[in-house]
């Protein structure tokens, strides 16, 4: 589903943020990435979607080298995967419902069908009731879930989440964590970055290491 | 999802984004419409005067005066000859004596014109040619300079053709302030979507995030800038009349102290729907260079 082939990744200045990765993600598995903070997490998580290109080797999403998709391209496999970042980027002038609604808009859906999937999304990440909120009104938690509703609200095959427990507590983060594993039980493939060695500790099938870029288990 | 609803999609968007700031939407608009305005006025008036030289020009003539001490028998003596012209189609005499009639009535100088021991002014024949064009005009003008007691010989055209040279000038300066405040037009409305490009930066980069088309992002920039003109235009449309009705008043008494028929007409139809499609096309063009510019620039997260 997934394939790093030898890639690496060096930013204008010479810094080298990945060197020489390869690993492969296969369908339906749950992914734990580790590493202190530089390692070098975000830069791989963020070749996936193509928000960077590798400076060398290939990434593989379903067979389809993205570092060298057209521009055009890539907001159609962004549609196909699902994207939680650590701040959340929530439009805090909109309403709950009207963030999570948003990846459906982008692709033309929108009245019932559309409200009925956010209707859902948001129920699955504990939300019901929380529709017409403001986000500046909800706990970093929540905030935090109503950034999954919007990324599962797609129905992705893929969820890529980028240290999303980084600003919670331990309660919250457990929350979070429980959130994804239950995504992943219904077959979607997750990928969980986090500097945290106590999150995902226990039932985590899979983990991967990174040390100052370089993948070391 | 068609380009059609996605066009509409961006248009709701751009009316809620005008509808949103209501002054600042005002503001902008007014900027644009004052801009438009000035050059749409002096097109509107450079109209009005042609029309007006059109109308009182009437239908050409070639003034001949003979000298001042020539006898009446040499001006009735060249009637006769240019009779015999094929190219003539009336010629009217007119005997000094009636001349200074006529000043004395028409023009309101009896006061001055008694005061004169002797008449100052000259028979004169009034040509009027058959065909009017100005090879013609010239052709006779040449003949009739040639005969005897002829002081001068005038084309009653001349000043028609001065004030269309004038009313040419003024047109092709109306164009040119046109063009600069065109380009004031596009740079307002390019800076108006620089500073929404800015308070939206957050919301560009998650929607870029979440799998939208660089197309999907411009849509609604392009639209605004294309409402905001055209909202102009309108405004410039309603403030031209609001000229027009303040001058038409002091324009007409003008006029008639001339004796000159006027009434100033305001533009057509065809000429407002004109003023608002190039004011929205110039509102899209300012979007559309701003969007290119700053969409570019470190906006986009890809």
């Amino acid at each position: 589903m997934i394939r790093f082939e030898q890639v690496s990744k060096r930013y204008p200045g010479g810094v080298e943020s990945l060197a020489d990765i390869s690993f492969e993600i296969r369908q339906g598995e749950l992914i734990v990435l580790r590493g202190h903070s530089g390692a070098g997490k975000s830069t791989l998580l963020k070749l996936i979607p193509a928000l960077e290109r590798p400076t060398a080797g290939r990434v593989l999403v379903n067979d389809q080298d993205v570092g060298r998709l057209p521009r055009s391209a890539i907001p159609y496999l962004r549609r196909s995967l699902g994207l939680v970042t650590q701040d959340s980027r929530l439009l805090y002038d909109r309403s709950v419902l009207d963030n999570v609604l948003m990846p459906l808009v982008i692709t033309g859906l929108s009245g019932k069908e559309a409200k009925k999937r956010a209707h859902v999304a948001l129920d699955r990440v504990g939300l019901s009731g929380y529709e017409r909120a403001m986000p500046i009104t909800l706990s970093g938690g929540e905030q935090q879930r109503v950034a999954i509703a919007r990324a599962i609200v797609n129905r992705p095959a893929i969820l890529i989440a980028d240290e999303p427990t980084a600003h919670l507590d331990a309660e919250y983060a457990d929350e979070i964590a429980a959130l994804f594993r239950s995504f992943n039980e219904a077959g979607v493939t997750v990928i969980v970055a986090t500097h945290s060695e106590s999150l995902f500790a226990a039932r985590a099938p899979r983990r991967l290491s990174l040390s100052h870029g370089r993948l070391v288990a | 999802m068609s380009l059609l609803s996605q066009h509409i999609q961006a248009k709701k968007a751009a009316l809620r984004r005008l509808a949103t700031k209501p002054m600042s939407t005002l503001l902008s608009a007014l900027v644009v419409a004052i801009a438009l305005t000035l050059p749409a006025l002096g097109y509107v008036l450079a109209d009005n005067a042609s029309r007006l030289a059109q109308g009182i020009s009437g239908r050409p003539e070639i003034s001949v005066f003979m000298d001042v001490n020539a006898a009446e028998s040499d001006a009735r003596d060249l009637e006769r000859k240019l009779h015999s012209d094929p190219g003539i189609a009336a010629i009217r005499f007119i005997p000094k004596a009636q001349a200074l009639k006529e000043l004395a009535s028409e023009a309101g100088l009896g006061n001055v014109t008694a005061t004169l021991g002797e008449n100052p002014l000259p028979d004169a024949l009034i040509i009027t040619p058959r065909d009017d064009s100005p090879a013609e005009f010239l052709r006779l003008k040449e003949g009739v300079s040639r005969f005897p007691g002829v002081a001068h010989v005038q084309l009653d055209t001349e000043w028609v053709q001065r004030l269309d040279a004038l009313l040419r000038l003024a047109r092709s300066a109306v164009g040119a302030l046109a063009a600069l405040l065109g380009t004031a037009l596009v740079i307002v409305t390019f800076n108006t979507i620089r500073l929404q490009i800015l308070t939206q930066r957050h919301e560009i980069g998650v929607s870029l995030l979440l799998g939208a088309t660089r197309p999907w992002v411009r849509r609604p920039f392009l639209w605004f800038g294309l409402l905001q003109g055209a909202l102009g235009g309108v405004i410039a449309w309603g403030l031209l009349q609001l000229i027009l009705i303040a001058l038409r008043g002091p324009a007409t008494r003008l006029a008639d102290s001339y004796g000159i028929p006027l009434e100033i007409a305001g533009p057509g139809l065809l000429q407002v729907l004109g003023l608002v499609a190039l004011a929205a096309a110039l509102g899209w063009l300012g979007a559309a260079l701003s969007v290119r510019r700053h969409l570019k620039d470190g906006v986009a997260t890809d």
